[in-house]
């Protein structure tokens, strides 16, 4: 198992100049971010999303290296949007997996069938160019580099320790400090498209 | 491309997208927007991106919206009532101006509809406070360039309802 703020800090250090789309380790990666205005930190706007979200945002920016940090949870909300970004196959698209095994801001309910699922396999299997799973950071860190130099669309699933959430909702610490208008116009400032 | 007056043609909803400059069509195929898909796929300005589910749709859309493309989402009315999540989450939440073309199965101007996916797609989209227009024919099809100067206007997800099958 990993922990997700030791996994974004070794991740840090090879980010580069890549949007970073830090899905449900937001609130690790916050702080963390030396490239604040290349970051979309959006927390969950609609649960199962953030992989065609950020799929999206690789589309429109070829140029650009577009990572995300999704969960499992999400994923298999909407497993089908694999298929999808396999068939366009971005080159500049990296999705990472927070694999936790449970809804863990939810209280920490078990995922369907959580350990025996194998999302790297199902990505590779969707048509994914290549797919990778860890529970130890240090092999993890080995290869964070190789694979962020690699043509994606490459998924890295990662067994993550659980941050079980049990405060309701709205008594949760605020850990975004700007809109969401505003993390996103500062994104499209950063990469020189027109804002909207 | 000349419009044809009573009928609706894919060449005139084509054009529309392409007069209002789209760069992607996200888009679920249905049996009512055949002869269209058959024209994206031709056209070498449009990027057509597959989805397996309408949620994902608007999802990457908004996506491709935040990356400073323009992309129209093509969907059935089915599958905009199972969208609804991510069009309040990613769409709206993000303020994103898309464009949805939902193929509107089931509306009549005859008698009663038997259908639910015509009976509760206003009624959705009425609940969402989404704009729509109504398109039956070429005579109609500007509408789309209203869907999007509005949804360019209020920063919002607004709706055109394609209420009969295309003719080729």
């Amino acid at each position: 198992m990993i922990e997700t703020a030791d996994m974004l800090r070794v991740f840090a250090q090879y980010r580069g100049n890549s949007i970073v789309i830090p899905g449900r380790g937001g609130r690790h990666w916050v702080p963390l971010s030396d490239q604040p205005s290349r970051d979309l930190p959006l927390r969950d706007p609609a649960m199962g999303g953030h992989a065609s979200f950020a799929f999206g945002m690789a589309l429109a920016l070829p140029q650009e290296k577009v990572v995300l940090f999704d969960s499992e949870g999400d994923i298999i909300m909407n497993m089908g949007a694999l298929t999808t970004i396999a068939e366009k196959a971005p080159e500049n698209f990296y999705h990472f997996l927070l694999d936790n095994e449970c809804y863990a801001t939810t209280g920490g309910q078990a995922i369907p069938n959580a350990t025996k699922t194998a999302y790297d396999v199902i990505a590779k299997g969707a048509g994914y160019r290549a797919a990778y799973a860890y529970d130890d950071l240090e092999e993890l860190s080995n290869d964070m580099e190789r694979i962020l130099s690699e043509p994606g669309p490459v998924l890295v699933a990662m067994k993550v320790y659980p941050e079980i959430e049990s405060l309701p909702i709205n008594a949760r610490p605020a850990w975004v400090t700007r809109t969401r208008d505003k993390i996103i116009a500062d994104v499209q400032q950063s990469v020189g498209v027109a804002t909207r | 491309m000349v419009n044809q007056p009573g009928k609706l043609t894919p060449q005139a909803v084509l054009g529309e997208m392409l007069k209002n400059e789209v760069t992607h069509v996200v888009c679920l195929p249905d049996s009512e927007t055949n002869w269209l898909y058959m024209l994206m796929e031709k056209e070498p300005s449009l990027d057509l991106v597959r989805v397996a589910r309408e949620g994902q749709a608007i999802s990457t859309a908004s996506g491709i919206s935040v990356g400073g493309k323009k992309p129209v989402v093509l969907i059935q009315n089915t599958g905009l009532m199972e969208s609804g999540d991510s069009i309040r989450g990613w769409g709206m939440g993000l303020n994103r101006p898309l464009v949805l073309i939902v193929g509107y199965r089931g509306w009549t101007r005859k008698g009663v509809t038997p259908d639910t996916a015509a009976v509760y797609t206003e009624r959705f989209l009425n609940a969402f406070n989404i704009d729509y227009y109504l398109v039956e024919s070429d005579d109609d099809v500007s509408r789309i360039s209203l869907a999007f100067d509005e949804a360019k206007k209020k920063n919002q997800p607004v709706a055109v309802l394609i209420g009969v099958e295309y003719e080729s």
